[in-house]
């Protein structure tokens, strides 16, 4: 059952919330991927007989009744948040993240946080404190990251949406990788306001689901005006799921010109000229765009969010929350000890690099240099905004692959961003959806939309996947 | 360096303050915690405060106000857009282990103010939010942290290398703080932290083109001690030049007991704070027409009310100085003289109550003196219940306990005797009494009228009325 058709039975009352919830609870305890950190049953349980007791006033709400997972990267009050990271293991939020509390008020029921790489950083879900989340259509290969388990959940069918952020491109990746639907709203839709901070100029909650229509409701519940983020923007009268049936007529796409120069797999370019077929059938006009210079925009990108993410997780300290070296005699070995256990390699290794680019006689070259290719990446965008309506491109340079293959190799890892970063420097919306399939793994294909413009996005794909069924593949 | 009586030894002393102002907003900087002082520890705190994982900071517009009164007081540039950036060290008062400050875009720059009828240039102020406070003494085996501080907004006002000497810094400071008790945005008070001041000093000799290497002095909390420790690091730089040694550049702590500078860490030591822009906050446009509304909300400056004083009241310009140097005198003196004696009032403002303020070191609302109880006693002299003299006496009391001034005259039978009968009894006896005196008097030693009034005073305690002590002596003498 998708998203549609499990809220249509809870709105038509042949499914309760309850029944949802144990449903989704049986498979979640059967898991053998390693997709959640923490699952809770008897708040889920009791949630469900909330809005099955209040059926009246959540039946017309975006998600209601619809069992949904959080990336462990979400705050939820008096439960664990992870952020996948020994450094957290124990720690309870307060409060709950804005995300979270919409997805409530929407109708949905929280049954359990996805894992995910430590502090959303790594592109394989093989960074995380509690071990690799395993690919639904192939154990031994990895889910993606950082939102790894959030898009194996909705893959494997455990929950029909969930939620994952993506800071350069952890929604779309494994979204990709796994065979389902992800995007990555403009920057500033969705309140980051309990959202723990990896790169606060580039992170952007969003939603998975197998189709555009189960992100579109999901995007309806998340995406909210919040005073509490001075970044979010206030947005009148959004509702994606509407747009879906709206008609934006024969659109302008742009489409990746010299493709076979950046690195992209055969798989990936064949499913990619598929699609691009399939777009000139739905009446699109394609036009060229070069893409070569984006292409530095990894460089940039790997230079800013090591920085930010230096600075942000500075609170780690062990002094008020979270993980504490104990023992320790004075406060510089309590730190040292404190950071060097509570956090993984990969997480040291990119605080170590943005303290770096940030230290004095070295911001100039690194720091301030990225921050102009930022720039410059945001009006080479606008440039071609000015022709098209969107962008077509793969999502990733090829398909799912082998656990610990790529995490001896950091370059070749970070590369796997190239085609998703982009449009976290500019603050771009994208959609990653299925777009093909080769020996029986997924392949994903990505829409860039100009800024606000979701409901294109999801429109457009909602059209792609009404003539297709790729995303109706399960593992 | 045209004032050469600046000049110690030969040597030219130059020095630059920094000052930071607590300000007095409701909330917090970035936080809806309430910014007070004194509350018990860890009752003020959000979860902003704490720097939890994935909270977010938002901005205070009562502080940027605030900020943008500064500037408009001292005739600055406010920013058209400002930015706020991360200053990065690790601390445990410092929850997220940065603090957000204003680096390259403040919101005041390039502002001046006059002291002693010299210009003293503003660099910058900016906005940035405070930590919270360390404590090691209060258990022996522990330091305990109280965030009631954390955020609470501060406004750091950098002035250029203007100044000359301590009693200038001094000067300077105390504008300042006239200027941000004038405008309300800050208490000003540095026992509580609410001001509090780094120095940075070097020395240079006058002919001298460039500046010498400065010593910075961290965290001085009073007038006496910015004096003081300026004092202090300008000869310990002449004792080392002097030795033909090298002054290092430095960060110094002044220790107010053995009222010395001690090195706290060098250059080579010195943090690197990794500044960059704040990316959760965007960065603040102020448009002209928000500055013209704070303007309009803005109080009196002292000049302005200096000004008024001399025309409503009648007050001549050094008399309106004073009174106005402190906002809270000033007041004081308005609610005063509501029914009191101007000139009366005001003469016993700057020189009585100023005395006493300045000898036990206390501003007005420290004190136990009201304006009504002080009207009281103005009052009272106008009305002849009691003399100047005995008015001093009963200031004194006040000030000691706060009774008012009618219970303090009453209980000590403090009041003038200008009972013509019991004035005239009292004459009688001492003219009795010193007939030799009498006799001497009237024989023409004029001079000893002065020793009779004394007696009729030390008889009645000074609390004859002196003009008719003189009438009926003469009467009696004649």
């Amino acid at each position: 059952m998708n998203f549609k058709e499990l809220r249509g039975k809870f709105r038509a009352k042949k499914v309760s919330a309850k029944e949802a919830v144990e449903s989704s609870l049986e498979k979640i305890k059967d898991d053998k991927l390693n997709i959640f950190i923490n699952n809770f049953e008897k708040q889920a349980l009791s949630n469900a007989e909330y809005i099955d007791n209040n059926f009246d006033d959540f039946k017309d709400k975006p998600l209601s009744g619809v069992p949904i997972a959080h990336k462990d990267i979400f705050c939820t009050e008096g439960l664990p948040t992870t952020c996948g990271s020994k450094m957290l293991e124990n720690f309870i939020a307060p409060y709950d993240a804005t995300v979270v509390k919409n997805c409530f008020d929407a109708g949905s029921i929280m049954v359990a946080k996805t894992n995910m790489d430590e502090f959303a950083m790594g592109s394989s879900n093989e960074t995380s404190y509690f071990g690799a989340v395993s690919n639904p259509w192939n154990h031994n290969l990895v889910p993606g990251g950082s939102s790894g388990g959030a898009a194996a959940c909705v893959s494997a069918n455990l929950t029909t949406i969930s939620t994952g952020t993506d800071t350069g491109g952890s929604i779309r990746q494994p979204a990709a990788l796994c065979g389902i639907t992800g995007l990555k709203p403009t920057y500033g839709l969705v309140s980051r306001w309990g959202m723990i901070a990896f790169c606060s100029s580039m992170d952007q909650a969003g939603p998975f689901s197998k189709d555009a229509f189960g992100c579109a409701a999901l995007l309806d519940a998340m995406a909210s005006y919040d005073e509490k983020d001075s970044t979010s923007t206030k947005r009148d009268n959004i509702n994606f799921e509407k747009s879906l049936s709206k008609d934006f007529g024969s659109l302008n796409i742009g489409v990746i010109k010299n493709i076979e120069k950046l690195g992209i797999s055969e798989d990936v370019i064949n499913a990619y000229e598929t699609s691009k077929t399939v777009l000139t059938g739905l009446g699109h006009k394609l036009i060229e765009v070069d893409f070569s210079e984006l292409s530095s925009g990894i460089c940039s990108y790997y230079v800013i969010a090591p920085a930010e993410c230096s600075s942000n997780l500075s609170r780690f300290d062990g002094v008020k929350y979270g993980y504490r070296s104990e023992g320790e005699k004075d406060i510089a070995n309590l730190y040292m000890n404190t950071r060097s256990d509570g956090f993984g390699d990969e997480v040291k290794k990119r605080i170590l690099i943005g303290t770096h680019v940030l230290s004095a006689g070295f911001y100039d070259a690194y720091y301030l240099q990225a921050q102009k290719v930022r720039r410059m990446i945001k009006v080479k965008f606008e440039d071609f905004f000015k022709h098209v309506d969107l962008i077509f491109m793969p999502t990733t340079l090829d398909q799912a692959f082998e656990k610990n293959r790529k995490s001896d190799d950091p370059n070749r890892m970070y590369k796997e961003d190239l085609l998703t970063i982009p449009a976290n420097l500019a603050g771009l919306p994208a959609i990653s959806f299925p777009n093909g399939f080769k020996n029986n793994l997924p392949i994903g294909g990505q829409l860039i939309g100009k800024y606000f413009g979701e409901d294109l996005l999801l429109n457009t794909t909602n059209k792609i996947q009404e003539v297709t069924d790729w995303h109706k593949m399960t593992p | 360096m045209a004032q050469n009586d600046t000049l110690i030894k030969g040597w030219q002393p130059v020095i630059g303050l920094e000052v930071h102002v607590q300000l007095m907003t409701n909330t917090k900087l970035f936080s809806p915690a309430k910014n007070q002082f004194g509350e018990d520890a860890n009752t003020l705190v959000d979860l902003i405060d704490l720097g939890l994982p994935g909270v977010l900071p938002v901005l205070n517009e009562g502080a940027m106000k605030q900020g943008i009164k500064f500037g408009l007081a001292t005739n600055a540039k406010i920013a058209e857009t400002m930015i706020f950036d991360r200053k990065n060290y690790f601390y445990p008062d410092l929850p997220k282990g940065y603090q957000i400050t204003q680096l390259h875009y403040p919101i005041v720059r390039d502002g001046v103010v006059e002291v002693n009828g010299k210009k003293i240039r503003i660099h910058q102020a900016h906005l940035e939010e405070d930590a919270g406070k360390s404590i090691h003494d209060k258990y022996d085996d522990k330091s305990v942290i109280d965030l009631n501080r954390s955020g609470v907004p501060l406004l750091e006002i950098v002035s250029e290398p203007d100044i000359r000497s301590a009693s200038e810094a001094v000067d300077y400071l105390k504008k300042i703080h006239q200027i941000i008790t004038y405008l309300d945005i800050s208490d000003g008070n540095m026992s509580q932290g609410s001001m509090r001041c780094d120095a940075n000093v070097s020395i240079m000799k006058p002919e001298d083109k460039e500046f010498g290497v400065r010593a910075e002095i961290k965290n001085i909390n009073s007038f006496k001690f910015v004096e003081k420790a300026i004092n202090f690091e300008i000869r310990r730089q002449i004792k080392i030049l002097e030795a033909n040694e090298a002054v290092e550049q430095e960060t110094r702590l002044y220790d107010s007991i053995k009222d010395e500078t001690r090195s706290m860490r060098t250059k080579e030591f010195a943090n690197d704070y990794r500044y960059f822009p704040c990316p959760d906050l965007v960065p603040t446009n102020i448009s002209k027409e928000f500055i013209e509304s704070v303007r309009k909300d803005m109080d009196e400056l002292p000049e302005e009310k200096q000004q008024r004083f001399m025309s409503i009241y009648n007050l001549n310009e050094y008399d309106a100085g004073v009174i106005c140097a402190d906002k809270k005198i000033a007041n004081f003196f308005e609610e005063v003289v509501k029914d009191a004696d101007i000139q009366l009032a005001a003469k016993w403002i700057i020189g009585e109550l100023n005395a006493l303020l300045n000898k036990h070191d206390i501003s007005l609302d420290e004190s136990k003196i009201d304006a009504t109880n002080f009207s009281e006693l103005i009052q009272k002299i106008t009305d002849n219940t009691i003399s100047g003299k005995i008015a001093k006496e009963v200031l004194e009391e006040i000030w000691a306990t706060g009774t008012k001034v009618s219970e303090v005259i009453d209980s000590k039978g403090m009041q003038q005797i200008s009972d013509e009968g019991e004035l005239e009894n009292i004459i009688e006896t001492i003219l009795n009494e010193n007939n030799n005196q009498v006799n001497a008097y009237r024989s023409g030693k004029d001079k000893l009228f002065g020793f009779f009034v004394g007696q009729v005073m030390k008889a009645t305690q000074g609390k004859a009325n002196p003009g008719l002590v003189n009438e009926l002596l003469k009467k009696k003498l004649s």
